[in-house]
C-alpha cells in the first residue's frame, strides 16, 4: 500500500478535506437512495393523495360559490380564478412538503439515527469539519428531495391541470434556493440539538409535521391567517420562523402573479421575502455551527456520542 | 520522542441516571450507593511506543472500550490526561483525528443501500483521501481480506464476517498511524478471525511507524499478537508487560484444570490452604463444570479431589498445565473472564 504522507493542516488541505467530506456524505442520499425505484410510488405519487384531498375541498367550495353567484358573471370569473389559484397553491405547497419532511426526518433527527447504527462515532472521529458532515447531509437531501418534488409537481400539473405563469425565472430560482438553504440551515441547527435528545427527537419531529403544515400555509396562502381575527396572526407569526412560510409565499406570488387572490393574501412583496430568506439562511447556518460545536463538547462530556452498546 | 499513546492517571466516571436509579431502587429495594455513578476508568496510566502492537486484556465492562473512546476523541476524561501522537485528546483533537482510525467488533456502520466498496470510499472521504488513491487502496485491501467477490454487493446483503472485513478495510484505507481495534474478531468464525489477525500483525511488523491498540477478551489472540499487554479490570490496570513476562509472574505457582460433573458447592475451595485462586465455568450442555486452580504447590490437589468426590461428583479429567494469560488474570483477580 502507498505509504502515509505527512499530515497537513494548511488551509488548502482543509478546504479539500471538507469538500471531499461533503461529496462523501451526500453520496448515499443522491446515489444510494435512488437505487430502489419504489420511491417513485411512495415519495412522488403518494403525496398526490394529500394534495388531491385539498384540491377536491377547494373545488367543492368553489363550485358552491359559483352556483350562488349565478347570473353575476364578474363574480363567477373571480371565483373561478381564485379556485384555480388555490389549487395551484396546494400543488406548490404539497410539493414543498417533501422538503420539510426531509428536513425533519433526514436532517434534524438524522444524527440520532446515525448514532443508533454506529455511524456517528465514525463521523465524529474523522478530521473533517462537522459543518461538512451537515453540509453533505443537506446537499444530498436537497438533490434527492428536489427529484421527488419535481416528480410530484409534474404529476400534480398533469393530474389537476394546473397552470403556472413564471414571469421572473431568475427571482424564482433565487427564492427557491434561498428558501432551501434557510430550510436546511434550520435542519442543521436542529440536528445539533437532537444530538443530545436521542429518542425524544422522534417525537419532536412528529410533532412538527401537521402544525407546521398549517402555520406555514403549505395548503393555503398563509396571508389568509392574518385575516382571521384573534389567533390567526399569532399562528402565522409563529409559522414565519420556518423559512418555508416566506419561501412558499414568494414562490406563489412568482408563479401565480402577485395579483392573485386580489393581492390580499400575501405577507410581504417578493423582494422583502427574499431578503428575509437570505437573512434566515445566514443566521441558521451560523447558529448551526456554534450549537453543533457546543453540543458536541457536551455530548463528549456526557458520553452521548456513542450508543451504550458500542 | 513522545509515545504513540500515553495516559496519565486517566479517570472516567459515568454519572448514573437519577430517575432510573430511584425507580430501580424502589423496585429492588437496593441502596442508592449501589446504583450511583460508575467509574469506568480509575487512574489509568499507560505508555504505548511507536510501532508497538499493544493489547488491552480484560473481561466485559473492564473499561477497555471507554479507554479507546477517549483516545479516539469521542469521550472526554473526567480527570487525568491522555495523549495520542503527542497531542492532548481534550485540547487538540484535530491532529489526532488525522492520524487515527478505529474499528470495533460487531460494528453495524455504513448504509445498506451502498455497496461495500462505496461504503469504504465514503468513509475515506471524511479523511480527505483522494478518490483515486482511496479506490486503489480499497481494491488492494478487498483482495487481501478476501472480499473482492463482494465488492459490489450491497452492505445489507453481507454476512457478519464479510461486514467485519469491510469494517477492517475502512480502518486501514485511511492509512492511519495509530489504529484502535476494539474486539475486532468478536463473533467471527476461525478463518475470518485468522485473516484479520494475520493482516494486523503484518501491518504493524512491516512498517516501523504503525501502532495498534487492540482490546480483546480472547486470551490466545492477545498472547499470539501483542508485544505488550495490559490487564485491566474494573477500570484499573493490574499489570502491564510482555505476554512472556506476565506468564512468568505466576510460573512459581502451579495451574491445574479439572473437568467434573456439574458441582454446586464451590465455596469450600477458596478456604483451602495452598489454593491461591480458582475459577469455574459451567458447561450446561454437557452437565460439566470446568475448574481452574492456581496453587502454591501440588499439595492441595488431593484435598480438592476428595472434596469433589465426597459430593458424589465424578472427575472426568485432571491436567497440570503451563500458565496462560487467563491464569495470570485469575491469579490477580480471583476469577476468570466468564
Amino acid at each position: 500500500m502507498k505509504p502515509a504522507t505527512v499530515r497537513r493542516t494548511d488551509l488548502r488541505y482543509r478546504i479539500g478535506l471538507n469538500l471531499r467530506a461533503v461529496v462523501g456524505r451526500s453520496y448515499p442520499r443522491i446515489v444510494g437512495a435512488n437505487r430502489e425505484p419504489s420511491w417513485i410510488f411512495f415519495e412522488a405519487l403518494l403525496p398526490l393523495l394529500g394534495i388531491a384531498a385539498y384540491v377536491f375541498i377547494y373545488q367543492s367550495f368553489g363550485a358552491r360559490s359559483f352556483a350562488a353567484a349565478a347570473g353575476n358573471t364578474t363574480a363567477q370569473a373571480v371565483i373561478s380564478a381564485n379556485t384555480n389559484a388555490l389549487i395551484a397553491s396546494v400543488v406548490l405547497g404539497g410539493t414543498m412538503v417533501a422538503f420539510w419532511l426531509n428536513v425533519l426526518w433526514s436532517m434534524a433527527s438524522q444524527l440520532y439515527w446515525e448514532k443508533e447504527i454506529g455511524n456517528l462515532q465514525l463521523y465524529m472521529m474523522a478530521p473533517m469539519n462537522r459543518m461538512a458532515l451537515l453540509g453533505g447531509m443537506a446537499v444530498g437531501g436537497m438533490v434527492m428531495t428536489s427529484m421527488r418534488a419535481v416528480s410530484t409537481l409534474v404529476a400534480g400539473i398533469l393530474v389537476f391541470g394546473v397552470i403556472f405563469q413564471v414571469a421572473d425565472p431568475l427571482t424564482l430560482l433565487a427564492v427557491f434556493f434561498a428558501a432551501l438553504i434557510a430550510l436546511y440551515g434550520l435542519g442543521m441547527m436542529f440536528a445539533s440539538l437532537y444530538l443530545l435528545w436521542g429518542r425524544e427527537a422522534w417525537n419532536l419531529s412528529a410533532l412538527m409535521e401537521e402544525p407546521i403544515f398549517f402555520s406555514s400555509g403549505f395548503y393555503f396562502p398563509v396571508g389568509g391567517l392574518f385575516r382571521v381575527p384573534g389567533w390567526g396572526p399569532i399562528i402565522a407569526i409563529i409559522g414565519s420562523f420556518v423559512p418555508a412560510t416566506f419561501g412558499l409565499d414568494a414562490l406563489r406570488q412568482l408563479t401565480l402573479g402577485s395579483t392573485a387572490f386580489g393581492g390580499q393574501l400575501w405577507i410581504f412583496d417578493v423582494k422583502t421575502e427574499l431578503y428575509i430568506l437570505v437573512f434566515m439562511a445566514v443566521l441558521f447556518l451560523i447558529l448551526a455551527r456554534y450549537s453543533l460545536r457546543y453540543l458536541e463538547t457536551l455530548a463528549k462530556r456526557e458520553g452521548k456520542l456513542t450508543s451504550r452498546h458500542q | 520522542m513522545p509515545y504513540a499513546v500515553e495516559t496519565r492517571d486517566l479517570t472516567r466516571i459515568f454519572a448514573g441516571k437519577k430517575k432510573r436509579r430511584i425507580r430501580r431502587k424502589r423496585a429492588t429495594g437496593e441502596g442508592e450507593d449501589h446504583l450511583g455513578p460508575v467509574t469506568a476508568l480509575d487512574q489509568v496510566s499507560i505508555q504505548i511506543r511507536d510501532g508497538e502492537l499493544f493489547g488491552m486484556l480484560g473481561p466485559n465492562g473492564a473499561g477497555k472500550t471507554t479507554l479507546i473512546k477517549i483516545l479516539a476523541t469521542l469521550l472526554l476524561p473526567t480527570s487525568g490526561q491522555a495523549f495520542v501522537a503527542g497531542h492532548d485528546v481534550a485540547k487538540d483533537p484535530f491532529p489526532i483525528r488525522q492520524r487515527i482510525n478505529m474499528v470495533s467488533g460487531g460494528e453495524t456502520s455504513g448504509y445498506g443501500l451502498l455497496t461495500a466498496r462505496e461504503n469504504v470510499w465514503m468513509f475515506s472521504q471524511f479523511y480527505g483521501v483522494p478518490s483515486k488513491v482511496s479506490k486503489g487502496r480499497i481494491d488492494e485491501l478487498m483482495h487481501t481480506f478476501g472480499l473482492w467477490d463482494k465488492r459490489d454487493a450491497k452492505v445489507r446483503m453481507l454476512s457478519t464476517g464479510q461486514r467485519q472485513k469491510m469494517n477492517m478495510i475502512r480502518g486501514f484505507v485511511t492509512d492511519p498511524d495509530i489504529l484502535f481495534l476494539d474486539e475486532p474478531t468478536l463473533g467471527l468464525d476461525v478463518n475470518a478471525a485468522r485473516v484479520i489477525r494475520d493482516y494486523i500483525t503484518n501491518w504493524v511488523r512491516s512498517q516501523k511507524s504503525k501502532t495498534v491498540l487492540l482490546t480483546t477478551h480472547y486470551m490466545a489472540e492477545a498472547d499470539q499478537m501483542c508485544d505488550r499487554i495490559a490487564i485491566i479490570d474494573n477500570g484499573k490496570i493490574l499489570a502491564c508487560d510482555t505476554p512472556e513476562n506476565l506468564k512468568r509472574m505466576i510460573r512459581t505457582e502451579t495451574t491445574f484444570r479439572l473437568e467434573v460433573d456439574t458441582i454446586r458447592d464451590i465455596a469450600s475451595f477458596s478456604s483451602m490452604e495452598g489454593v491461591k485462586n480458582f475459577s469455574h465455568t459451567d458447561d450446561i450442555s454437557k452437565n460439566r463444570t470446568h475448574l481452574t486452580f492456581i496453587l502454591e504447590d501440588e499439595g492441595p490437589v488431593a484435598e480438592i479431589l476428595s472434596t469433589i468426590t465426597s459430593q458424589g461428583k465424578k472427575v472426568h479429567s485432571l491436567q497440570k498445565s503451563e500458565p496462560t494469560l487467563e491464569d495470570v488474570f485469575i491469579s490477580m483477580v480471583g476469577r476468570g473472564f466468564e
